[in-house]
Order: structure tokens, then sequence, then C-alpha cells
């Protein structure tokens, strides 16, 4: 008895060994440094401070009394914003895709699942600036424009909360689709019959029926997209221009510029805080349905 | 990828500590040391020189603390000079005696941060200003207001860097504030200037300024004078860089010496090389910004000589940024990250 639980325990080591030190260390060492003393010119003191949690709600006035300090939460609020509305997008995008390539026959939809990953063959932020090209004046789209008469800058994205739609919708869609076309496969096609059989419209058998057997799908993929999202940093700050800080900007901005390790190692566990509660969230939503519980 | 750096620094800095006579081991910016001024050094000393890289002062100013280097030149800005050497990190060179201070331009004599020429060589400098396309704008920009408080005629078209770092700066020379004030009051004149100015601005970006200059996006932009050399060059548009009348920011690096340097008679030698005129000229040409050595300019490459962007005109005051108390800082990152909001 005990030596097979010793050698369980040794058989999964690696495994620990791998999550311990690439997961929970940085991890720790992040929380480590939120609780530490800001050096000014960059990196950490020794000694304990509450100070950069402190300093996400309040300020500190002359004399030195905590006045509320609601710059760090509009931030945060914009960010879930952001990440909840591309969710949407993705969904909204998503679902008849994921629908349509499920009810291919089978070399297609291989096919189909190779062309929706191909995209992540090529770095993240080099097809970002692919982005840039297309959306700027002068740009790819604004050019072949003006072939037809148009003024320089009809097409001129760049630099707009749209842009940013567009950078992080195009993004993360394959996260949205992949969970939903797993779901969505496993399907029998027969009850979309049946439900037209039984006098459904279209738009009710996917609300009785596509809707609620892709569940599964729908919960993971909005997960998927909405964790990266509301961490996102370079469709922002490259599409977007930068005018408005996001908690990924505002994270980097501590770390580069403002040399205050312990308050963005703060906000990075803060950020770490909202992923948790959504996945938490959605183990209880999981919980009793017969959806996958964690692990993706 | 700067733990991997650091870490390769590390190997390099403990292998080469090992044998001392012979050798020189700089530790510079990436991308920063011409090949072909070092080769000459090699040549005419018989020194072996290695060179490691950093990205920032910050990087430099936490390896020189941690001490046991092994760097013998090392190339901070002039506020993080300062900082070195009110940390007692930069060892007396007597720089100010050696052979070829004299070729140094006057003005770049004993500077503000090494005032008594104690201890570092002057490497390379450059200012930070508005570059604009004249074209589009329709005249000459000769005053920071039409940055900080620009016309109708460029709403939308105003790009500003990413980080308050020069900008900040940029407007306490507007306003006529001390750099590092730890007066509040100043800082919200800073502030006020900042929110007048954003809904001109169409990007915070330090990144794509000449793009944006070139195609449009953007009539005026923040940008480094060799920045905007190179914007010239490559588009073929009018993009000037602008010396506003009430001056523009500086930044100054200098080759120094760290304290426990295993080779620093050969890193002395180095300090006195990069001050002749034919030496600094090929570090110049390399890297496309200017120098302090007055005479350098016969053996630079002719574009880079005759570039107006490195010209800054007499009356133009250049004012180089300090490092400023952590109360300073904070009135600054407040300023920026509530503009940003």
């Amino acid at each position: 008895m005990l030596r097979s639980t010793t050698s369980n325990w040794f058989g999964v080591a690696p495994a620990w060994l791998v999550i311990g030190i690439f997961g929970l260390l940085p991890m720790f060492i992040m929380l480590a440094i939120s609780f530490m003393v800001q050096d000014p010119y960059g990196g950490v003191e020794w000694g304990f401070s509450t100070e950069a949690y402190v300093q996400f709600l309040f300020e500190r006035d002359l004399d030195d009394s905590l006045i509320l300090n609601t710059i760090y939460v509009n931030i945060v609020a914009r960010s879930i914003g952001l990440a909840a509305m591309t969710t949407i997008l993705c969904l909204i995008i998503g679902l008849p895709v994921a629908y349509f390539i499920a009810r291919q026959p089978e070399d297609k939809r291989n096919l189909y699942m190779l062309l929706i990953t191909i995209p992540f063959w090529t770095n993240l932020l080099i097809r970002t600036y692919a982005w840039i090209l297309i959306l700027t004046r002068n740009g790819v789209v604004d050019a072949r424009l003006q072939w037809f008469g148009f003024e320089p800058g009809t097409f001129d994205l760049l630099y707009t909360n749209t842009a940013i739609f567009i950078g992080l919708v195009y993004s993360y869609l394959p996260f949205m689709v992949l969970p939903l076309y797993a779901s969505l496969e496993k399907m029998d096609f027969r009850l979309i019959e049946a439900a037209s059989d039984l006098y459904a419209s279209k738009w009710q058998a996917a609300r009785h029926v596509i809707i609620p057997l892709a569940r599964p799908g729908i919960v993971a993929g909005s997960l998927l997209v909405f964790i990266p999202s509301i961490g996102a940093f370079i469709a922002p700050e490259l599409l977007g221009g930068g005018k408005r800080m996001m908690l990924g900007s505002l994270i980097y901005f501590q770390f580069a510029t403002a040399r205050n390790w312990p308050f963005g190692a703060a906000v990075s566990i803060l950020l770490m805080a909202f992923v948790m509660i959504a996945l938490l969230v959605y183990a209880r939503a999981a919980k009793g349905q017969g959806l996958p519980a964690g692990g993706h | 990828m700067k733990k991997l750096l650091i870490a390769l620094a590390a190997t390099t800095a403990m292998a080469t500590a090992a044998q001392a006579e012979g050798e020189l081991n700089i530790y510079n910016w990436v991308e920063y040391t011409s090949p072909e001024m070092i080769a000459k050094f090699e040549k005419e000393t018989g020194i072996k020189v290695t060179i490691d890289t950093y990205d920032t002062n910050e990087t430099l100013l936490a390896k020189l603390k941690a001490g046991g280097t092994g760097y013998d030149v090392v190339m901070p800005s002039q506020h993080f000079v300062e900082i070195m050497v009110k940390e007692g990190l930069l060892q007396d060179t007597g720089v100010g005696q050696m052979a070829n201070y004299k070729n140094l331009d006057p003005r770049w004599q004993k500077p503000s941060w090494d005032p008594e020429a104690k201890y570092c060589a002057p490497w390379q400098w450059g200012t930070a200003s508005v570059a604009y396309r004249k074209d589009l704008y329709g005249k000459e920009l000769t005053s920071l207001k039409e940055f900080f408080e620009p016309d109708e005629a460029v709403k939308g078209k105003v790009q500003v860097f990413k980080s308050p770092d020069e900008v900040y700066n940029m407007a306490n020379i507007y306003l006529g504030k001390p750099f590092c004030s730890e007066d509040a009051e100043d800082a919200k004149a800073v502030q006020a200037l900042f929110e007048g100015q954003k809904p001109f601005v169409v990007t915070y970006n330090s990144e794509n300024q000449n793009d944006n200059l070139a195609n449009g996006t953007s009539i005026m932009a923040n940008n480094w004078n060799g920045f905007s050399m190179r914007a010239r060059m490559d588009s073929k548009t009018d993009i000037h860089y602008a010396y506003p009348k009430e001056g523009v920011v500086g930044w100054f690096d200098s080759a120094c010496v760290p304290v426990g340097a295993k080779n620093a008679e050969n890193a002395k030698k180095f300090l006195d090389f990069i001050m002749k005129p034919e030496n600094i000229a090929l570090q110049s040409n390399y890297a496309r910004y200017s120098n302090a050595i007055a005479g350098s300019e016969a053996f630079m490459d002719k574009d880079l000589a005759e570039a107006d962007e490195l010209k800054v005109p007499e009356s133009v005051p250049v004012k180089f940024g300090q490092a400023c108390s952590p109360a300073a800082q904070k009135l600054i990152d407040r300023v920026w990250t509530k503009l940003l909001q």
C-alpha cells in the first residue's frame, strides 16, 4: 500500500516539478514582490509593505490621509468591458462558423479546422503589425480605394476603438471556434430535423436545440476568449493608439516607466484573481451539467 | 530575453575576469558600438575587446550595484552618471587630464553630471523634440506652443511619446518649470497642459512616428533627432525636425569606468581613444548620432555631417533629463496615469 503511493508520487513528480518551476514559482515571486518596498530606481528592497494594494484604491493626501482614487478602478472596468465585448463579438461570429464547419463532410471539416489554426503559425505581434498596414491611412485598403478615385484617408481605422475590436476578435476568434466546434461536432443533427418536423422555425431550432447542446462549448470558448482579452496589451496599444490604459498597459507602465515593481506585481495579482473568479464561475456552472470541469 | 542576456553576460564576465592583461570588457547599449572603431582600437593597442549589451539604464545600475560584473567600461546616460557617482560606483579616471580631452567641444567640457571632468568621456548624444510634415502643416514649427496647444488644423493629427520620460520635460520647458519638481502645483500645471492637448492627439506611441508622418496619420509627432533624420531620408516626404525656441530635451551617454574594473588602465586608454575626432567619427557613422568631439565632422559621412536634425541652433537651449527623487517621480507617474486613465 505504502509502496504503491510512493511510486505514484514519484511517477507524477516530473509533472509537479514543471508546474512548480514554470507555473507556481513565478506566481509566488510576483506575490512576494507585490508585498515588498519599492526601490526608487527600479527593483525592490527587502521589507514588508501593503502600500501597493493600498495604492490601488487610495492615494495619500499631503497630510498622509487616504483619499479614494478611482483611476485604477476605471482602468479595470474598461478592461473588463473590453473583454466582455470581445467575447460577445467572438461568440456571434464563432457560433455560425463552428456550426457551418460541423455540418461539412469529414474531409472538409479537417481542412476547415486546419485553416482556423493557420494564423497560430505566425507570431501575434507580427499579425497585429499586419493589421496596422491594413487599417492605416494610405494602407492596403485605403490605397486600393484611391485607385477608384476616393480621397486619401477615406478608409482610416487605425487608432480607433473599432481597430481594437478588430484586433482582439481576430486574435481570439479561434479560441471560440475550436471548443464550439468540439461540442457541435458531436451533435446529432437529426434533432434539428425533428425540430423542424415539429414546426419549429429555424430561429426556434437554434434557440432550443443548437444553443443548449453547444453550451459546454459556449462556456469554454467564452472563458478562453475573455481571459486573454482582459490582459490584452498588443491590440489596445498598437491598434488603439494607447490613448486609454488597459490593465496590460498599466502593468507594463509600472515596470518599465514608473519603476514601481510592487504596484505592477499587485495589479498582476489582481488580474490573476479576476481570472480565478471567472474559472470558479465556470467550475460551478459545469457542476451537474456534465461539462468538462477545468483543464483546457 | 533580458534574463537570458543577463545570464549570457554573467558567464562571459566570469570567463574573462580570470585573465587580466590585454583585455577590455565593454558593457554597452544594444547595437551601439561601432565594430569598425573597435577593430581600430584593437589594432592600435593590441588589447582584445569583448562587448556585452543591456537595454535600460536601470539594468546597468542594478548590475553595478550587485557588483563583480567584470566590466571595464560602461555607457550610462547623464542622469545615471549622477546616480552612479553618488552611489560610489564609478572610479576617478582623471579624464580631464587625458591628452585628447582638449578635443571636446567647449560646450561639453565639464558637464553638469561630471562638473570636474573626473569620471567619464563623452560617447554620443541627441535630442528629443517634435518632427512635423511641413507641407501639411503649412508653416515652420518654431514654438512648443504649437505642439502642446495646437491649432484646430492639426486636431487628431498629433502624436505624443508613449512614456512621460521626455515629453514631461518638454512640458516643463514650455511652462518654464524646473525638472523633477516635487511641488504638486507644478504637476497640476503640466497635467492641465496634457489634458488640453489630448483632444488633438491621435496616438501615444514611441514607435511608429516615422510611418505615421510619412502617410499623413500624424502631422506632428514626438521624435528623436537621429530617428527623424532616418524618416526624412527613407520616406522622401517633407519631414522636418523642429528646434522650438523654448528648448529641447537632451540625452547624453558617456563612457565611464566602474569601481573594481579589472582592466582599468586599458579602460582609460579607451576613454582617451574615443576623444580623438577620427575615432569617434566611426562610432557616429555607425550609430548615426552626434558626438561631442570638435573636428569629428571632417571624418563623418557627408549626409550625417550635414544633417539639420543633428545641428542644434545656437539660440535653442538643450536641457538634459535628471534623475528625479521618488517623490518627484511619483508626481510624474500620477499625472501620466491620470491622463490615460
